[in-house]
Order: structure tokens, then sequence, then C-alpha cells
């Protein structure tokens, strides 16, 4: 870890949805009350500046959530964002108003991020003008160059977003996100979207912005291998929860969780005459609404004993240079696929 | 083909396609035309009519169509052509003046319930419940004979009840669009909640509502007529052609012509408003042609 004090740092962040039911104060009839989802579970995070961190897991295990709730966008129900050292409060505007001159996200679809009926120019003047980013009669000079940043002709500013490609309007989008001068970034799986070459492109114009402007990246994405290419640190979620999180070469030689161990095996091997592993995840995840006593993986995890059904959910705790929420120090991974 | 030609078909065919025509958009330009003909008709009103429309002129009451009165006189010897052509300028006032009230109230009401959500928004949706409770009409004329009979009224009591259809329409789509993602990433770049509404949202729902005017003229210059009809609109002897219609009344069996024409008016206004409707509709994608 860097000495320096982070830029963001996430403490013990609860997000939780109502999933049906009926809200009322006092009522307890089993079957009516409301029920939640919760979709993110006391995560804690903490990113320096100029440092980028991979979110990595399956579907619907809360790393979209987890990057919206850092910057206000959906409610919290517990736990604390701070950036720059000071608090962000969810219902204290000017303390949103701050973050988000300073963070930016970046989104996964690059046609539905834009207003449809603003032209490119404008959608990045907006924010210029949104921020005083620059005096009204540089605001067009400052476009030119932001699309010259992110590699586009200044011409397209005149454009709508339905008459660029995906990876132009992402570029767009990364342009907006830039406007701001921002310190840091979230990128909510802003590659996913696109063509593979593309996606190349995008994530070689990202890794060169973070470097140039020293931008803090935080990159959501469910892509092992784009996120072991880019990030220094990744941090692995399961059911909401952070499971692993380490220094990226670290976890992808060594990874301690059986549920990131999975994860990786489950990567498909560019050799054809390599024969895929075989799985190792049993069935689907749990359904969040009804998670599991114990450790929420146990119910798939190949190493599962008693304890993990009873016991209380395992915390995050340092093994080596790793965090791990598991019961046990599993011995080291032979290869991958093959465990003990 | 030389290239200058070819050249210049292009160039043709742009404009063809800027005013839509390309698609040949046949109920957008006769729907157009025919709006646009009443409009110049109503303009050029003092020119274009024969006679005054008001002043009597008893020798030559209730004369049918004819060479010197083309669409006949009626009881007080008035020329109804030209009583049409004047009409037109109360009419085609009523049905945008009394679409525009309902429409800009309509869509804010609609667009700031259904964005700021919660105790607003049920306030708004449960006064719009008894606004809709009542019959349009008896609504509006209970309103009307309130206030004071006149085309003043008519206005403020279409604006009272007319803002509802909006309302619901404009909610309904801000609703929709206000999880969607470019709404969720102007929100990330820290737009303000009345900039995001009225600058993101509201441009991209408000066609479906710009349609739905073009239909809502039609009803509207059909309600005006109607309270007119019923005495407490436009008041005689100012012509309209609702008031027309309810003073030819008792002739209808000895001089049709009193009636028919104004009535025929009202249609052909109705027929363009509704033209219009369907051409904006297919225009704006809302509708396949």
């Amino acid at each position: 870890m860097t000495a320096a004090a982070p830029l963001l740092q996430v403490r013990d962040l609860e997000v939780r949805f109502r999933a049906g039911g009926i809200d009322l104060p006092g009522l307890n009839v089993p079957g009516f009350g409301a029920r939640y989802v919760n979709a993110v579970n006391r995560v804690s995070l903490s990113v320096a500046p100029g440092e980028t961190i991979g979110i990595v897991g399956e579907s619907g295990c809360g790393k979209s959530t987890l990057g919206r709730a850092i910057l206000g966008l959906v409610e919290t129900q517990g736990g604390e964002v701070r950036f720059a050292g000071d608090p962000v409060a969810p219902r204290d505007r000017t303390s949103i108003a701050r973050l988000r001159a300073r963070a930016a996200m970046i989104f996964q679809d690059p046609y539905a991020s834009l207003n449809p009926k603003l032209d490119i120019g404008e959608a990045i003047a907006e924010v210029l003008r949104v921020h005083g980013k620059a005096a009204p009669d540089a605001i067009a000079a400052r476009v030119a160059e932001l699309l010259r940043l992110v590699g586009l002709s200044p011409e397209l500013a005149r454009r709508k977003p339905h008459q660029l490609s995906g990876g132009q309007c992402q570029r767009v989008g990364i342009a907006r996100a830039l406007a701001i001068e921002p310190s840091l970034i979230i990128a909510d799986e802003c590659v996913a979207a696109l063509d593979v070459s593309i996606q190349a492109q995008i994530l070689n114009l990202l890794m060169e912005l973070q470097r140039r402007m020293s931008l803090s990246l935080v990159f959501i994405s469910h892509d092992l291998g784009v996120v072991r290419h880019l990030c220094r640190r990744v941090a692995v979620m399961y059911l909401g929860r952070i499971v692993e999180i380490g220094l990226t070469e670290d976890v992808f030689a060594a990874p301690r969780h059986p549920y990131t161990r999975a994860l990786l095996a489950a990567v498909p091997d560019i050799d054809p005459d390599r024969a895929l592993a075989p799985a190792q995840l049993r069935g689907e995840p749990p359904s969040p609404l009804d998670l599991p006593a114990g450790c929420p993986f146990h119910p798939r995890c190949p190493h599962a004993q008693e304890i993990c059904a009873r016991g209380v959910v395992p915390e995050l705790r340092r093994t080596g240079d790793i965090r791990v929420a598991c019961h046990f120090d599993l011995p080291p991974m032979t290869q991958q696929g093959e465990d003990p | 083909m030389s290239a200058e030609a070819l050249s210049r078909g292009n160039w043709l065919g742009r404009g063809f396609a800027t005013l839509g025509l390309g698609h040949a958009n046949l109920n957008l330009v006769l729907g157009g035309a025919i709006i646009l003909g009443w409009a110049l008709i109503a303009v050029f009103a003092p020119w274009i009519a024969p006679y005054d429309p008001i002043a009597h002129n008893l020798p030559e009451k209730l004369l049918g169509p004819g060479l010197s009165h083309p669409l006949g006189t009626d009881n007080f010897g008035r020329d109804i052509l030209s009583r049409v052509i004047y009409g037109a300028r109360i009419d085609l006032q009523m049905g945008i003046l009394g679409v525009l009230f309902p429409f800009l109230i309509g869509t804010t009401l609609g667009a700031v319930a259904g964005y700021a959500g919660g105790w607003v928004d049920i306030l708004l949706m449960r006064i719009l419940d008894v606004v809709l409770a009542f019959p349009f009409l008896v609504l509006m004329l209970a309103i009307i004979a309130i206030l004071q009979p006149g085309l003043t009224s008519f206005y403020i009591a279409l604006a009272l009840v007319g803002w509802v259809s909006y309302a619901r329409l404009v909610r309904a789509q801000v609703l929709v669009l206000k999880t969607s993602d470019f709404v969720l990433a102007a929100r990330s770049l820290g737009f303000g909640r009345l900039r995001i509404l009225f600058r993101h949202i509201l441009p991209n729902c408000i066609a479906g509502s710009i349609v739905f005017s073009m239909s809502d003229v039609v009803l509207v210059v059909l309600a005006g007529s109607s309270i007119s009809y019923l005495g407490l609109g436009v008041q005689p002897p100012t012509a309209e052609w609702g008031v027309m219609i309810a003073e030819g009344q008792n002739f209808i069996t000895t001089a049709w012509w009193i009636t028919t024409f104004p009535g025929l008016a009202i249609v052909l206004m109705a027929f363009g408003f509704s033209l219009l409707a369907d051409g904006l509709a297919e225009r704006f994608g809302l509708r396949q042609p």
C-alpha cells in the first residue's frame, strides 16, 4: 500500500432495495412485510490517488450498485463514503455536489447514457458550463480539445449519438467524464457492450489518460482478463460482499478464496487443445432475498464444512498480502482448475 | 446524366427529405396544407369575405346558394360565406389557445409529479382523478356558468379541465425516463434537478404530447362550438361556426345551408388537425406508417 492518504474511502457501505412486500412500520405478518435485497453488504474499500482498482464478480453481485452508491446515485442504508477526507452524506446536497465535481462515472451502454436529443458537442459543453470549467467564449475550443483527447475528430461535435458508433459514443462518455477534470473515475462495465477490438482501444485510452492525469480509477467489470491487464488491485465481490481483495498479481497468482479460484478457473483458455477445466461451481448463486446462514458461499463451495453453514459470516482477514473472507487457510492452488 | 443534374437531383432530394416528404408523409403534408389554408383565410378574412359578416340585410334573407351569395344567406340576410370565413378567425384561435394552455400546464405538472414522486406526485394525481371523475363537457359548462359566458371563460375552463390528459401522458413518460441511463449519467455529472427534468427528460418525452395536442385541437374546436351552440361560449352576433349552427337550427328544414356550411367547415378543420396528428406521430416514430 502507498503511504498517501486515500482519495476515496468506503466503510461498511450498505445498500438495500425493497423487493416487494408492504412497507408498514409494525407490520409483522409473515409474508406481508417488506422484503429487502442487500445489494451491497458492509463493503469497505479505499482507493489511493492515481490508483486503479478492479471490482469483479458475477452479474447481480452488487458491483454496479457499489459504484453508483459511491457517487450517491442510489440511497445507502448504512456506512460511510469519504472523498478526499470529507464525508459524503447522501442527504447533504452540497457534499454530493462537491463529490460529483471531482468524481465522474462512465457507463456500460454508450448509447443509452447520452441524451439522444443533444448533439455531442452540446453534451460536453453542458458539463463545462455547469461546473464552470471554461469561460463562455472558450467552451467550443475546450470541447474540441476534449474530443481530440479521446481520439475523436472535433467535427463530430455536431453529430447526434445515434449517428456515432458504440466505440465513438463511449469515447464521448469518457470525454464528458474528463470535462469535469476529475480525480476519480468510476467505470461501470464500460467496455462490456463493445466489440473486442474496440474494447482494446477504449482500455488503452483509459490507461493512457489515467497515467497522464494520475486519475484514480475504479474499474467495475466481470471480465477478469481486462481487470488483470488494467488494475493494480482487485476486489472480488460475491452477493454484495467483498470476499477477497489484494494486489492483482497476488490474487491472480495465488487466490485464497474458493470463489475467486472458481472464477479464475472458469476463464476460458485460448489454447483449443487444453480442455476446459471442469466447472467448480455448482448451481446458481442463492437468491439474494434469502441468503443462506453463515458464509453466503457455502452451498456452492467445494470446501464447505459444518462451521460454514452454522457460524457467523466470515469477515475479511489478512493472510499474506491478500485479505480474504473465508474461515480456512486453503492450501495454495497447484495449477489453474486443479484444486486439491 | 451530367454531374450537374445529378447534384441538383440530390439537392432536391435533400430538400424533400428535410421537409419529411422523402418518406411521402401524405398525412403531414395534406393536414398541414388544410390548416395553413384555414390560417390564411383567418388572417385575410377582411379581404376575402365578400360581405360584412354581422350587418343585417333583411331584403336578402334566407336566400339559397346562388351567384350573389355562393353559400346563401341566413334569416337576417347575412352572407353565410362571409360568416364562415370570419368564423375561421374565432375557431382557429379557439383551437390553438384552447390547447396551448392545457398543454403547458399539463406538461409541467405531469413532469414535476413524475420526477419528484412522493407526496407531490400523490397530491397532483389525486387532483387529476377528481377532475377526471366529471364528464368533460359537464365540468366545462359548470365552470363557464360560474364565471360568465364568453370566450375568456372558455379558455379558463379548458385550462382547468384539459391539463389532465397532458399531465398523465407526460408523467408516465417521465417515470420511464427518470431511471434511464442518460438521466443517471446526468445526475452523476452533478447536473441540477431542474436542468435534468426540463433539459434532458422533457425534450425526450414531449413528442407524444405534441401529437396528442393535435387531435386535442379537434376536440377543443368541437367543444367550443358545442358550448357556443349552448349559448355559453361565443355570443351572437359574432360569426362563429357553433353559434351559426345554433342560430340556423330553426330553419333546418327550409334553409339547410345556414347550418350545413359551418358544419362542413368544422369537419374540414378537424380533418386537417387529425391528419396533422397522424403525420406527426409517423414523423416522431410513435406509430408505424
